[in-house]
């Protein structure tokens, strides 16, 4: 069993920090058991399950500091891993922005675990790849998906006497769907915290749609176009962005928020001022950790207020080096929207183009924040409040941060997975004038 | 590719307790290694459970898998780190259909109940599937071994030593007026063995070696900031990649240093500090159609996701729909003789190149490896397959391009080196550029995005230079060009001669679900397209 109970985790705990002999020591207890099942040409391909737990011992002497990892917890394995942690930490070279552990901290736990999503079983895992293959061979549509589920724990103490203990669920389905021809292409993903509400038969139904409608794809030229992202597409461009929110690289002159002439843009207005954004760890739509991977609780917070930079990532040491309250490292992202889905969004709109997903996002220049990428599964022209008939996929070359300053109108927030973001977001639809598409693109 | 989760991990403090790739252990523990005959036993262990739970084929993968990352930065080292996974993946085929488990209990009984856990999968698995799997024949081998041909175990090489060295490269860099250096030094030794009901039992020792490093040039009064990475590549090589022989530098035509077998850091050091600098006056590319000039250090990038990508099977089939996508080079393409490239492009795989990161005797799946042609003369004639998919292109045999990262992860199709052959006709580099008229000569590899079917794709570089009537006239900034990958190799109008080949890649290339990571090189000599777009990239913030 790879899920400890808080007592089970403090008593490994406890005796970890009891045994050391260092200046400081800290140890971190996690574990998880997750579950995927993969599925392609409509024929289930790979499943299984991964469970795992393991223990990390850091322990420090002055300015040098030693780290141990181990997955077996009797008594004598205990005892190893704290020796080789302090044999490694007297090996170890003086660490310059070497930071004492935490002080004692209280923790305020967050929703982050559900009971419907722990108690997925391999049957669920198949069922769920039956509900969207059945549809699409019936349909003569190819489904392509994955599912991943998984709960874990996550336990840690120091020799401060800071402990704190909390699980967790988590859920991402996703589903490519593709006309037999290979001509039309559709794509739906979920990501949740309670599977409860979950259908894959009804979520198969969007990107069933997609690969149908989109199969008739038209050329645009490229350009600068207005354009409505839904959340799914919103998300990797603005997750990207959030990377160069460091305050240390901003100090350093070598980001996006750096001054000219030094110093960084904390308190400026960056942005349109209808953007907002927030982390908040016990939003119930988007909980994550009370705290970071350094066991710094996290704060609801503002990050972009009104389109001014309300807050930067302080490292511990850089918080000191500058004179800054540091603060956990923001696990999720709260967007502020208005109320119109995406469907609404594109009533109101005379001209433009509907991106559903985007893919392969890169970065181009960290000065501007450049990035490009590609849409992908379903991009549509819109005229007079209605698509009108789909298109072929573009590469754009755009700024998130240029984007964010040519808002027409926000819509209503959802939850998102980014495709290389740890970030769990809570993203509105989009509509956006002047975004910048490079170039065409044959692929499907 | 998956650099991003590389960087980000790089950049980890200690404090954080997050632990790449398993357990961290003492630096003298990476030398030992598992005992040979322990080993067998354990396989055994596992093949006659699976034989027993009626597994009409199994094989059993005993890893271990050692790394160690030095991270520093200007003065400081950051990060030390050695860790170890180990573990035993068995893999089992039952009534037609495939069943994986893996432990990291070492011994006969862990063995053997992973292999009664993979059957017991196969076994639900077969009851859902509509094809069942038709393996190519692989003869065993018998008991054999197999290990890089290295000169120095990077293992051996004492952390201080690797410290003052990347440290001694930081120095370098500020010295020539760099802002902030970041250099790293990444060594990797996967001890494999390999058994399989087939009566194979390989032991494979598998080392390599990538140290990259960036460097930052700023001008506080513009607010402009400008990197230039090192121009070194991941290699299958051992500790001596760092020597800095004289005999692995080339001096290109546009005044770059860059290098083959061997790597001289300290001195890229310096000459990525200049180029960071010069970088940040550098004249602003003028977009339009321009001939490409492309070094070997840029090149690998473009050939890895143009060719190498759409050229494996399982993407070509659908497998990979979900997440990194499909393939334009459909099947019915390699029946009409579809034209890829110029005449001049031919392009191999090959698992065989000693040096290169995909360099193995055997594939995961106990298959000798090759080397063998995916484009000839422009025309594309194949693709690259594991066992269970030869049967679908009607070949008797696997390309032996079945891979995992881990013990843990299940074994699937990965890529080869794929690399672009040299021309056959004696060309210098510098006889290239002569021809010249209008073009941008890029070396080193940067930004890089492509669709999911690999026809339309962006790539940037480190270094950029204009080229006029056959002269290279000075540096050119915010370069980054488009393709469609057929048109693109088609206007291939140049290939320097074999004296000029060199070797690039990556220690990550991502594919899968769940994602799993790959090591693979791809080479070529500098050639030359005709006719590119290339944009400018260059924006203004408010």
């Amino acid at each position: 069993m790879s899920i400890f109970t808080e007592a089970q985790s403090k008593a490994i705990l406890d005796k970890v920090v009891a045994l050391s002999k260092a200046d400081e020591t800290s140890a971190r207890l996690t574990g998880a058991i997750e579950g995927n099942i993969r599925f392609a040409l409509n024929n289930i391909s790979t499943s299984g399950v991964v469970s795992d737990v393991s223990l990390a011992v850091q322990v420090s002497f002055g300015k040098r500091v030693g780290m141990a990892t181990i997955n077996e917890f009797d008594d004598a394995a205990l005892e190893r891993v704290v020796r080789r942690a302090e044999d490694l930490a007297r090996l170890a070279p003086e660490n310059p922005e070497f930071m004492p552990i935490i002080d004692k901290q209280s923790y305020k736990p967050s929703p982050t675990f559900a009971a419907a999503t722990a108690a997925i079983d391999p049957e669920f895992r198949a069922k769920v790849a039956a509900d969207s293959i059945g549809p699409c061979r019936e349909a003569k549509l190819t489904a392509a998906g994955f599912l991943e589920d998984g709960q874990s724990f996550v336990a840690f103490a120091n020799s401060k006497g800071n402990f704190g203990y909390q699980t967790a669920t988590s859920f991402n389905y996703t589903c490519t769907v593709r006309t037999d021809d290979g001509r039309g292409s559709g794509w739906v993903g979920r990501d949740l915290t309670d599977a409860g509400s979950f259908k894959a038969e009804s979520d198969i139904r969007i990107a069933m749609r997609k690969a149908t409608e989109s199969a008739e794809a038209k050329a645009l030229e490229p350009g600068k176009y207005t354009v409505i992202l839904e959340p799914h597409a919103a998300a990797g461009l603005i997750s990207f962005m959030m990377n160069f929110f460091d305050a240390r690289q901003a100090d350093e002159g070598r980001s996006f928020l750096s001054k000219k002439g030094g110093g960084n843009k904390l308190g400026e207005q960056v942005y349109d001022p209808r953007v907002n954004l927030i982390a908040d760890p016990w939003d119930p739509r988007a909980p994550v950790m009370p705290w970071d991977v350094e066991g710094m609780p996290r704060e609801k917070m503002p990050i972009v207020e009104n389109g001014k930079v309300a807050a930067l990532n302080y490292s511990r040491y850089w918080a000191q080096k500058q004179g800054k309250r540091a603060v956990g490292a923001p696990g999720n992202l709260i967007m502020a929207g208005g109320d119109k889905t995406t469907a609404e969004l594109v009533k109101g709109t005379q001209k433009g183009i509907l991106v559903t997903r985007t893919w392969y996002i890169r970065m181009v220049d960290p000065q501007t924040v450049l990035l490009t990428g590609l849409t992908r599964d379903g991009t549509f022209y819109i005229e007079n409040g209605q698509i009108k008939h789909p298109i072929k996929n573009f590469r754009f070359n755009e700024s998130p941060v240029i984007m964010l300053n040519n808002i027409e109108e926000l819509g209503r927030p959802v939850r998102v997975a980014g495709d290389e973001s740890t970030l769990v977001m809570m993203i509105p639809p989009m509509k956006l004038r002047d975004f910048t598409f490079t170039s065409l693109s044959d692929a499907v | 590719m998956d650099r991003r989760n590389f960087l980000s991990m790089s950049g980890l403090g200690i404090a954080g307790l997050m632990i790449p790739f398993g357990n961290v252990i003492a630096a003298e523990d990476l030398l030992a290694p598992l005992d040979v005959a322990k080993k067998k036993a354990w396989a055994d262990a596992a093949l006659n459970a699976a034989r027993a739970a009626g597994a009409s084929y199994c094989d059993v993968r005993v890893g271990r898998y050692l790394r160690q990352f030095v991270v520093t930065r200007e003065n400081k080292v950051q990060n030390v780190v050695n860790s170890e996974s180990t573990g035993i993946g068995v893999r089992v085929l039952v009534d037609g259909a495939w069943g994986f488990a893996a432990t990291n209990q070492l011994g006969t009984d862990g063995a053997a109940k992973a292999a009664q856990q993979a059957a017991a999968i196969a076994r639900a698995n077969a009851r859902i599937i509509t094809a069942k799997v038709q393996l190519a024949k692989t003869p065993g081998v018998g008991e054999v071994s197999w290990k890089t041909p290295i000169r120095k175990n990077a293992m051996e090489v004492p952390i201080k030593d690797k410290a003052e060295l990347l440290l001694g490269v930081n120095a370098a860099a500020l010295g020539a007026g760099a802002s902030f250096v970041t250099s790293t030094l990444f060594s990797v030794n996967e001890q494999k063995y390999f058994a399989s009901t087939d009566g194979s039992y390989i032991d494979q020792d598998v080392h390599r070696i990538w140290a990259p490093m960036t460097v930052t040039a700023i001008d506080k009064a513009s607010g402009k900031f400008r990197t230039r990475q090192g121009l070194s590549s991941p290699r299958g090589l051992g500790y001596e990649y760092l020597d800095g022989a004289a005999s692995g530098k080339t001096v290109l035509p546009c005044g770059v240093t860059v290098y083959g077998d061997s790597y001289d850091m300290r001195e890229d050091a310096v000459a990525a500090a200049r180029h960071a600098q010069q970088k940040l006056t550098a004249t602003s590319v003028k977009p339009g159609k321009y001939d490409l000039v492309l070094d070997p250090s840029h090149t690998w990038l473009t050939i890895h996701e143009s060719i190498g990508h759409p050229l494996e099977l399982d993407r070509v089939l659908g497998y990979e729909a979900n997440y990194a996508g499909t393939s334009f080079a459909t099947l019915d393409k390699r029946e009409n003789g579809f034209k890829y490239g110029a005449e001049r492009v031919n392009v191999f795989a090959d698992k065989t190149q000693v040096g290169s990161l995909g360099a193995v005797g055997y594939d995961d799946e106990g298959v000798k490896t090759k080397r063998w042609d995916l484009i000839k003369n422009g025309v594309l004639v194949d693709y690259q397959t594991i066992r269970d998919q030869a049967h679908i292109l009607g070949k008797t045999e696997s390309d032996g391009c079945c891979y995992a990262d881990s013990w843990s992860s299940v074994q699937f199709q990965r890529m080869a080196n794929v690399s672009l052959a040299p021309g056959k006709d004696k060309l210098s580099v510098a006889d290239l550029v002569k021809d010249v008229e209008n073009g941008i000569y890029i070396v080193g590899d940067g930004s890089f995005s492509i669709d999911q079917q690999r026809y339309n794709a962006q790539f940037g570089g480190q270094v950029f230079f204009e080229i006029k009537n056959g002269k290279v006239t000075g540096m050119l900034e915010d370069v980054a060009y488009q393709i469609r990958t057929p048109e693109f190799w088609n206007s291939c109008a140049a290939i320097c001669d074999d004296k000029d080949y060199r070797l690039g890649g990556s220690f990550f290339d991502g594919k899968g679900q769940p994602g799993q990571v790959s090591a693979v090189s791809h080479g070529s000599s500098t050639a030359r397209f005709n006719g590119v777009n290339v944009i400018n990239t260059a924006r203004k913030l408010g």
